[in-house]
């Protein structure tokens, strides 16, 4: 189990160090000046030299990985040259809008998926399968942007019940906060949901026809008991699979549903940092992204060997 | 009225008829066997006393457990009776276990679900019922999982929760076809004992007539979903009545005839093989453990000869035969066909690849559903420098397919269309197609019916009169190995622990192992003696 732990573990560095490596250059070989950018074409020559010294661009590139690097870990990302306030700061306001969201979505999400998909296995074939996999095919299918304009238009100009974009902030209380990213959430959450429920049905399925569920039924177990006490567990795994890749995509691949609601959270954050060719914020939000996304997988990897003994005893 | 009696079952799916007029009892304290081929029906006639059908199954005529109608019970009544008036032992043990869960929660199960005892009672009584099938506590906690048991620990894990609650009847489908001999002889032990025990009733569905003259009290052939025939087991032997069964014994018992060995010439020379595998670390930086699954064998292969190996699951012969076919590398020693070597470098020597064929165990996973007999035939020509184009590849594929009995119209057939025993001719067709001179098998008739086996036997034979054919044939079942070989390997823990001619080791044993498995294998009764100790009594 340690060892597992372990190698997981050792997995994680890697890939951040061999992420880092290539996020950074690959920003750098894009073509740009960050200096030449922020002064304008007819700048002086002297001028844009002395903005390039003192953003630090005119030392060797490894120099400015390893300052870079060694910045991440301590958690001074450095300065924004737009800004020219702390891309930390920058990241952590948008943070704690990104990843309520993420998390608030994912919840949606997994609550829907998990009924849904267990409920369209048990009735395999029947009207409630049916129904199930149908609105499937349509949440999978909506486009989730049409879809938060569609709610916009009932709930917040018809109806009235939250307003249409923009985020409260969490200082006026927890329930303002989750209240105005409810629309959002829900708009994030539902085609995830959608696949996600497909997975489950069908992982479920493989599992209703492994001999082991045979056996349950021939202790007594009725079909229903069966489903829950064998079925649904073994079911987990390539469901965590999905769901680890859901944590991520919500994360960073919410920048259309932000600009819908108008919201301050990360993907506009790199959208706008990578207008005004501010590379510095690109790489640190990438990285922080990577991060996230490596961490959840490695979540997932712990939450397999939870699930399933054999990984536990596997060394 | 009996424990169980099924009466003119009949059963249909759609429009198949899989059961008709199946009648058949079964007594407290008696052992009925219900046996056939494959088709035959006597698995479902298993699943329908448990109540567990496919959907859309249609079935009529009664079935009475401890007097009540099955048949007209609901489902939750059957819920109620199984697992607790009746218990059932599957075929595959590696599967039939929720793998999640520990075996104590597997067992303890059976007893809650029908609110038998409170949970702690439950697991005592997990505890003593694995204990009674040969899991003691000091080996096999309530925490283990299926995961850490081997195949017949495992199959004794679905025994102890099929009988946890001591149900009246117990069923078991095929329960020791997946295991080795050894295992086998010990798990038909321990049913025996716990139908003397606890004066169940047993109804065992099996395809393997040994088993079935050793166990049964009485028996029940079955052939496309009808009975052929039943009786008391000694008597049946004694004077089959039904064509059908006599047919099933002499198939059962097949022997072949092999033409004459030619002068001892090596083919296939191997000298002190060693096959490793690297396990993975126990801890981290630790160094990698080694497993030796080959520990340094030798033997060798005569032209014309019919080599037989056995041995059983985990003993390294599958490896072995991997080595040989050049698929994987060696760790060390040597394996030489015809002074060449099968391995050069670091890829198999192809030089050498096509003088070897190989035929696998599964008739349905070893071929691609997508292409056509002429092509899944054609495969090893790729070994070929210039393979036959036009003309001459049909003619080479009509050939190979006439060889094995078939017709060459089937080249332009699709492997489905084809039975477990055709395919399996497909296969030897395949091997036979590039003129090998020796042809692997592995365990390529144990998945057939006995009928079906004795057919392919016999095509071997002939083949190998008709083509020089030299033989490497590796099998569990002792039986076949003693019909079809002139010498055998008898194969333990990765080392060759006896070798001679099949009759003489057959007959006297040297190695403490070989006479274990040859006494574990079950034999079908000599029926002459038997009709003759019939009639004297």
């Amino acid at each position: 189990m340690l060892n597992y732990i372990f190698k997981r573990f050792l997995s994680l560095i890697v890939s951040l160090a061999v992420a880092s490596l290539v996020i950074f250059f690959v920003i750098e070989v894009a073509p740009g000046d960050p200096a030449q950018f922020m002064l304008g074409i007819n700048a002086q020559p002297d001028t844009v030299a002395a903005l390039r010294s003192e953003l630090g661009l005119d030392v060797p590139k490894w120099q400015r990985y390893l300052g870079w690097v060694g910045g991440l870990v301590t958690g001074d990302f450095g300065t924004s040259y737009t800004y020219r306030t702390p891309i930390s700061t920058m990241i952590a306001d948008r943070l704690w809008v990104s990843l309520p969201l993420a998390i608030y979505a994912l919840t949606l999400s997994t609550v829907i998926a998990f009924p849904a998909g267990i409920y369209a296995a048990a009735r395999r074939g029947k009207g409630g399968d049916m129904a199930v996999m149908g609105a499937t095919q349509l949440g999978v299918a909506v486009p989730n942007f049409w879809f938060a304009m569609m709610m916009v238009l009932i709930f917040a100009i018809n109806l009235r019940w939250f307003s249409a974009g923009g985020f409260a902030g969490w200082d006026k209380g927890l329930w303002t906060g989750i209240h105005s990213l409810t629309l959002p959430a829900v708009s994030l959450a539902l085609p995830q949901a959608a696949i996600l429920a497909r997975v489950m049905r069908s992982a479920l399925l493989d599992i209703l026809g492994e001999d082991f569920m045979r056996t349950a039924r021939a202790k007594g177990l009725t079909r229903r008991q069966a489903l829950w006490r064998h079925g649904v567990r073994n079911a987990l795994i390539p469901v965590l699979t999905i769901i680890g890749l859901q944590f991520s995509f919500l994360l960073a691949g919410s920048i259309i549903i932000e600009q819908v609601f108008y919201l301050p959270g990360l993907g506009r954050l790199v959208f706008q940092a990578i207008s005004s060719r501010d590379l510095i914020v690109v790489e640190s939000v990438v990285m922080l992204l990577v991060f996230a996304v490596i961490t959840v997988n490695f979540l997932v990897d712990l939450a397999y060997a939870a699930v399933d003994p054999r990984l536990r005893s596997r060394t | 009225m009996s424990l169980l009696q099924i009466d003119n079952l009949s059963m249909d799916i759609v429009s198949t008829s899989i059961l008709r007029d199946v009648t058949l009892t079964v007594d407290p304290g008696e052992i009925v066997a219900v046996t056939g081929e494959s088709g035959s029906g006597k698995s479902m006639t298993a699943f329908s006393v448990m109540q567990l059908l496919p959907e859309r199954v249609k079935t009529s005529g009664s079935i009475y457990l401890d007097g009540k109608d099955l048949l007209q019970a609901s489902e939750a009544e059957m819920c109620r009776l199984r697992g607790n008036t009746v218990g059932m032992v599957f075929q595959e043990p590696m599967t039939a276990l929720n793998p999640v869960k520990t075996i104590g929660d597997q067992v303890t199960e059976t007893i809650l679900i029908h609110k038998a005892m409170s949970p702690a009672d439950a697991k005592t009584r997990a505890r003593e019922v694995l204990d009674r099938v040969g899991l003691p506590a000091d080996r096999f906690p309530l925490s283990r999982y299926p995961h850490e048991l081997s195949g017949g620990q495992r199959q004794r894990v679905v025994i102890a929760m099929a009988i946890a609650l001591r149900p009246k009847l117990l069923i078991a489908d095929e329960p020791t076809t997946a295991l080795d001999v050894t295992t086998q002889a010990q798990i038909l032990d321990l049913l025996k004992g716990l139908v003397e025990d606890f004066g169940m009733g047993l109804l065992m569905i099996t395809h393997d007539l040994a088993v079935v003259a050793d166990m049964a009290d009485r028996i029940v052939v079955m052939r496309r979903g009808e009975v052929v025939e039943r009786g008391p087991t000694r008597s049946l032997l004694a004077q089959m009545k039904h064509p059908y069964t006599r047919q099933l014994f002499e198939a059962s018992g097949h022997q072949v005839d092999l033409p004459p060995r030619p002068e001892p010439k090596p083919l296939l020379e191997v000298k002190d093989v060693v096959r490793d595998y690297r396990l993975p670390r126990t801890r981290p930086f630790a160094p990698h453990g080694q497993f030796r699954a080959v520990k340094g064998v030798s033997f060798e292969l005569h032209r014309g000869e019919r080599l037989g190996l056995v041995g059983e699951s985990g003993c390294g012969k599958s490896t072995l035969t991997r080595a040989l076919l050049g698929l994987e590398p060696i760790q060390g020693g040597s394996i030489t066909l015809d002074g060449e070597p099968v391995f050069s470098g670091t890829k198999p020597n192809l030089a050498v690849r096509r003088k070897m064929q190989v035929v696998f165990q599964d008739p349905f996973g070893s071929f691609n559903p997508r292409h056509r007999v002429d092509r899944l035939i054609t495969e090893p020509f790729f070994l070929l420098d210039e393979p036959p184009t036009g003309k001459a590849r049909e003619a080479a594929i009509g050939e190979a397919l006439e060889a094995v009995g078939l017709t060459a119209k089937d080249a332009r057939k699709y492997i489905h269309e084809f039975s477990g025993g055709q395919r399996q001719r497909i296969a030897i067709a395949r091997a036979l197609i590039i003129r090998p001179e020796l042809i692997l098998f592995d365990e390529a008739v144990s998945a057939l019916d006995v009928s079906v086996r004795a057919q392919i036997l016999d095509l071997l034979a002939d083949l190998c009169r008709a083509y020089d054919l030299s033989y490497l044939f590796i099998s569990h079942d002792l039986s076949v190995v003693r019909t079809v070989t002139d010498r055998v390997l008898v194969m333990k823990s990765g080392e060759i622990v006896e070798q001679g001619e099949t009759e003489e080791v057959f007959s006297n044993p040297r190695h403490p192992y070989t006479r274990t498995l040859i006494d574990a294998a079950p034999v079908l009764p000599d029926l002459d003696a038997l009709g003759r100790s019939l009639t004297d009594a």
